[in-house]
Parts: C-alpha cells; structure tokens; sequence
C-alpha cells in the first residue's frame, strides 16, 4: 500500500471518481493550470480537460449557483472554495438554493463544495476559520470533516457519489503533514458514521477535523497517568452519528467534547444537548468542552496559539474532569 | 436578395405562433386574476401573493421559443413559463392552495414551483440566484451539444444584485447558452428605477461584460419575441449569451398585501392605455389573424379550463402534517419522492 499524505488522499479520490463517472467535472479558482491553491487538483486538467476542469472568476455565489445548475441536469460537480473561509460569499446559494431544492420540489442536486478550513498555519482572520457550523444548521446540507488519510480518499468519493450537496471540510493543517498507508483500490467511507480511534474506558474525547490528532496525543499522555481515553471521530457532523456517540458516553461515563471551532453554537453545545437528553443517567460528571474562544482567528503566533485547543489544553481539562 | 426574405420569415412569428401566444397571455391574466383577486380574497390562499399583472408579455414572447431539452428560471412574475413547458394548471393551483398535488407536495407555495423533467428550475425568494444556476444548467447543455439553452429571467430590482453580476460575467467568460432576461417593471417592491441604478438603460450592462444588450418595449409581445429569437439564436449556435432589458410596468402591488400607493395614478393610468394583451389583441384583430369569435372562443375555453383547475386543485387533499419531516435528504432506493425527478443525458 503506497504512502499518502491527507492532501493526495484527496487527490486521488476525487481522480477515481473523475474517472469512474463521466459527469463528474470540477470548477473553482486557479483548480485548472494552477492546479489549486493547495495543488489538490495538480495535473486534473492536463488529464481529464478544460471542460471538466473549469477554471472561474472569483464568484463563488456563481460557482455554488453553477454547481447547482449542472447537479440539477444530472452532472456531479465538485466546487473548490480556495479557502472555507470564501464560502460565506456563495452562502445564499447553499442554503437557499442547493439545501432546499430536493426537499421542496424533489430533483437531486449531486454536488460537493470542498476546501481547506481550519487554522495552525498563520493564515490569520480570514485564511483559518473553522465554520462548518454555518451549515451544520441547515437541513439538506451533509457536512463532512475527514481527519485521516484513509478517510479522507473514502469520503471524497462517497460525498461525491452522494445525491445531497456536501460541504467537505478538509484542514489545510493536516494536508502535508499527515502520512499514512492508503489502499489503491476504489473504497469509500460511508457518510454519517463515526469512527473509534482509540479505545478506552475511563473518559470519551468526541471530536472531529484535527483535533483528533490533539486528541489522540493527548490520550497518550494520559495513558501514563493511568487514565485511558476514548477518541471518537464524528467524521460527519451533518447528519452526525447520534448512536455512536452515545454508545461512547455511555461506556466511558464521562465526555469532553472537543473542537477547533469557536465555543458558542460550536458543535460542542449540539452533542452536550443530546447526551444531556439521552444519556443523562450514564453520565459520571459533567459534560466538557474544550474548544477556540470566541474570537475571530488571530494571526500572530503567539495569539494563534493561545486560540487553538492543544494536547495541554485536553490533558489539563480530563485531570479536571476524572476527579468526578 | 432572398436571404434576406427567409431571414424576414424565420423573423415572424406564424398565425398558430401567435394565437398560441394570444392564448398563454390571456390564460396568465385570467389564472393570476384567479390566484389575486378570487382565491386569495376568499382566504383560500394564504402567504404572499405576486402576479405578472402588466407583464405577461416577456415571458410568453420569450418563453414560447423553447424547445424540448432547453431550461428555464422563472421569476415569481413569471407564470406562464410554467404553463408554457407544459406543467398542468392544476398542480399550479396545488401549489397556490399548498395541495398534496403540486410539484413541491405543500413544502413551498405560490409562485415557488418548478419540475426538472420539463426543465424548470423553481426560483426562491432570495431574488436572482437562479441565475447562477441556469449558468450551470446551460454548462450541462453546452457540454451536450446539443444547442439547447437556458432562459433566465429577474427583475430591475434584481440587477442590483451581485448574483446578477457573477452569472452574467461568467456566462460571458465560458461562452455559456443563456438569455438573461431582465423584466423592468419600474418598481422594486416600493423604490422606484431612480433609487435601484444610475444608467439610463440597463442593456448597457451586456456589453459591460461582454455580450450583446438590447432594450425593447416589454409590452409588445412580438418585439420581446423579435429580440429572444436572436438571442436564442446566438445561444444555440455556441455565440453565448445575451441580455434582453424588457420595459414595463408592474400593474399591481409587489403583492397582494400591497395596494401600491406609493405608485402615481396618472403612471398606472398610462402604463394602462399600453396593457400588452389589449394591444396584442387588437393587432391580430385588425391583422386578421383572429376574428371577433375566435377570440371569444378563447377566452371561454380560458374560463372553463381554469373552473376544472382550480376545482380539481381544491377537491386535492392537503398535506400529511407528520409529512413536514420526510424527504430532507435524497437517498436512493429511500426517496420520500418515490423517484428524485431528475433530467438525464442532458
């Protein structure tokens, strides 16, 4: 099995189904010649041609509207937002147009919006935002948040053989820096289901995007101390997989929910309000969050810094929690 | 100079042509008096009411010249594009009464409505968005290549949008098959031309981003007719889109909440005198391609046909309340639809 990183897990899931199915095509900025910002796209035009690799203006209402129009004639589109952060600029068409259509008049809209999120790379205010919650609150939407590898080849094709708009948050710190064995041959990751990352017994870390990686280091740490972590990885938040992650809680008894995204509205408050209406009588002590304050994301080092969640952070927070 | 004769020929529209377009132009004034003036008066309508009033001409003028597999964005001022396709008054109605027997099933009302199969992508309130989408409709039927286009209409009001501007200059840059059809009806909700640009025409703005833009009087059916043939025609054959401004005026309030006070009297009162259907009327009276009874025929047909609509839209049951949570998400072989409607082998 070759070695991937995250980025060329993407890469080649989105290359498969480019080649699998004809009506998949992409559009978005600097994704042809270029090859995207990131190169997440790098050598498609050369490969598959002009018409299936649309460069665009800088529009991203037109390139969602567009998407939705070409998903609406049986196409499958795959729009790149060059940065998560732009995709406020195609937010009326997302979850005006692309999220309601099927629900009130039936048509499919086949489409996926992908694009780096997240912060750690000193992009400041409007180069790091987590803010997959926008569309986390809007039914018809699925938001997928891949933190592996292997997911995130498995995801991509399954978002884009899905017959729902999927937002697909991929974390631009993760791109180059996660390496992991990837197999090959066609897979896909099915959309909904969380994954266990690490077993334990004593404590759950429910999570997503990169902070799975937080949390992992953070489970090991903690390990030395006798305290064994749980990591679940909701890998979609939208619609998440209520099951797995109340199974989790109530084995361990005990949860911080954890994410880069900020604090209030986060995904965080979502999961906290069903374990308190479903797994209430499991729960050995309250439930916690660890998260990014509520504050645009920081560009200097030492305020970006201060604003992520980190292992420390986690550590400092189950210590807190396993005196319960 | 024979080639100029044919082009004269193919130019005007042939008598069965304009009886056709005689006859959506009265049915859209008759269905919308219907939907404004009849059931929404009795309380049989509930939610906002907008209707073409005034303007029935640029749809039907345009509209009438597609062609099987071509797409279509109507506005909520746009009713007779659904007639047109194909849709059944019917379901419209349905749709108007929130029935189980619309296109949307309840989940949307109005004018809100659309059916992909016969290519009509439902509009949403957010004015103009659909534009973008029928950019992305005619990428699917450019790569088909099969000459079909999208028509996209909006609104003055709208062309103050950036929707507006990102469709229009990406349609130019890819060379996309669509008419951009813009119904200047003078009045965005209340703020009148002065307040939403400052140009004199808003065809300017087609060769502002590189495409051909023309003005015409949106209340003659046959200039509105004149100037979508061409640009349909460039369209079709690969020359990309085009912008059509059609003047007119908005004969009514924005809904039917609104009795529009804010509009002069002596304004409607000559917008009045220039009613589209009177004039088209009168024109194919005194061209001969109607007679005095033929038109009556029609307009009794037109009466008939609405009663069996609207009384078969009424006797359609309303929806399941329970139902409000079904069909969110398309997944196949579980489709609260029963079958996602979805065109193929565009």
């Amino acid at each position: 099995m070759p070695v991937m990183t995250y980025l060329d897990a993407i890469r080649q899931g989105i290359w498969e189904e480019m080649e699998r199915d004809p009506n998949v095509f992409l559009l978005g900025e600097d994704i042809g010649a270029y090859g995207g910002a990131f190169k997440v796209t790098a050598g498609m035009l050369e490969k598959f041609g002009e018409a299936r690799v649309i460069d665009t203006p800088i529009s991203e209402s037109a390139i969602v509207g567009a998407a939705v129009g070409a998903a609406l004639m049986g196409l499958r589109p795959v729009a790149e937002m060059q940065f998560m952060d732009f995709i406020s600029c195609g937010f009326d068409q997302i979850v005006n147009m692309a999220a309601k259509i099927h629900y009130r008049w039936g048509p499919s809209v086949p489409m996926v919006i992908r694009g780096p999120s997240g912060a750690g790379v000193h992009g400041g205010p409007f180069h790091s935002q987590s803010n997959e919650m926008w569309f986390v609150h809007t039914p018809g939407l699925k938001v997928v948040v891949p933190a592996t590898a292997y997911d995130a080849k498995g995801l991509i094709k399954a978002s884009i053989r899905d017959d729902n708009p999927v937002i697909f948050y991929e974390h631009k710190f993760l791109y180059r820096r996660i390496k992991e064995e990837v197999p090959e041959d066609d897979y896909v990751v099915p959309l909904g289901k969380a994954a266990v990352r690490r077993e334990g017994r004593d404590m759950t870390i429910i999570t997503y995007g990169a902070m799975v990686w937080t949390a992992l280091e953070a489970a090991e740490q903690l390990a030395k101390e006798g305290l064994e972590l749980e990591v679940v990885d909701l890998r979609t938040l939208l619609p998440y997989d209520e099951e797995s992650v109340l199974a989790s809680v109530r084995k361990c008894s005990k949860v911080i929910l954890l994410h880069e995204d900020t604090r209030t509205g986060g995904m965080a408050g979502e999961l906290a309000a069903l374990i308190a209406e479903k797994a209430f009588e499991d729960l050995d002590g309250p439930i916690v969050r660890v998260t990014a304050p509520d504050t645009p994301v920081p560009f200097s080092p030492p305020l970006e810094e201060f604003f992520l969640p980190n292992a420390q952070k986690v550590i400092e927070a189950a210590r807190r929690l396993a005196a319960y | 100079m024979p080639k100029l004769k044919r082009a004269r020929r193919r130019a005007a529209p042939d008598a069965a042509t304009l009886e056709r377009m005689l006859y959506f132009l009265k049915l859209t004034r008759e269905a919308e008096y219907r939907i404004e003036r009849v059931l929404y008066r009795q309380g049989k309508i509930v939610g906002g009411v907008y209707t073409s009033r005034g303007q029935e001409a640029i749809t039907v003028g345009t509209a009438i010249q597609l062609v099987d597999g071509d797409v279509v964005t109507p506005t909520h001022r746009d009713f007779a594009a659904h007639v047109i396709r194909g849709l059944p008054l019917k379901d419209i109605f349905c749709n108007w009464l929130g029935r189980v027997g619309a296109p949307t099933r309840g989940r949307d009302g109005g004018p809100h409505l659309g059916d992909i199969r016969r290519g009509i992508i439902a509009p949403v309130s957010p004015v103009g968005a659909w534009c973008a989408v029928a950019c992305g409709a005619a990428m699917a039927l450019k790569r088909a290549g099969k000459g079909n286009i999208a028509l996209t209409f909006f609104g003055e009001g709208t062309s103050a949008r950036g929707d507006i501007h990102e469709a229009m200059n990406l349609a130019a840059v890819m060379k996309l098959p669509v008419v951009f059809v813009c119904n200047n009806n003078a009045w965005a909700y209340s703020t009148p031309v002065e307040k939403e640009y400052a140009v004199k025409s808003l065809a300017v703005r087609g060769p502002a981003y590189g495409m051909p833009g023309v003005s015409v009087d949106g209340n003659d059916v046959l200039a509105v007719y004149a100037a979508a043939q061409k640009a349909m025609a460039r369209a079709r054959v690969g020359k990309g889109p085009s912008l059509i401004e059609c003047r007119t005026f908005r004969m009514t309030g924005h809904s039917a909440h609104d009795n529009a006070e804010y509009v002069p009297e002596k304004l409607k009162r000559q917008w009045e005198k220039k009613d589209p259907i009177d004039r088209f009327q009168k024109l194919l009276l005194t061209r001969r391609v109607m007679t005095r009874e033929r038109v009556a025929a029609l307009d009794t047909a037109i009466q008939r046909e609405l009663d069996e609509a609207i009384a078969q839209a009424e006797a359609s049951p309303l929806p399941d309340g329970a139902d409000a949570v079904k069909g969110v998400y398309c997944e196949p072989g579980d489709c609260w639809w029963g079958k996602p409607s979805v065109v193929r082998g565009a």
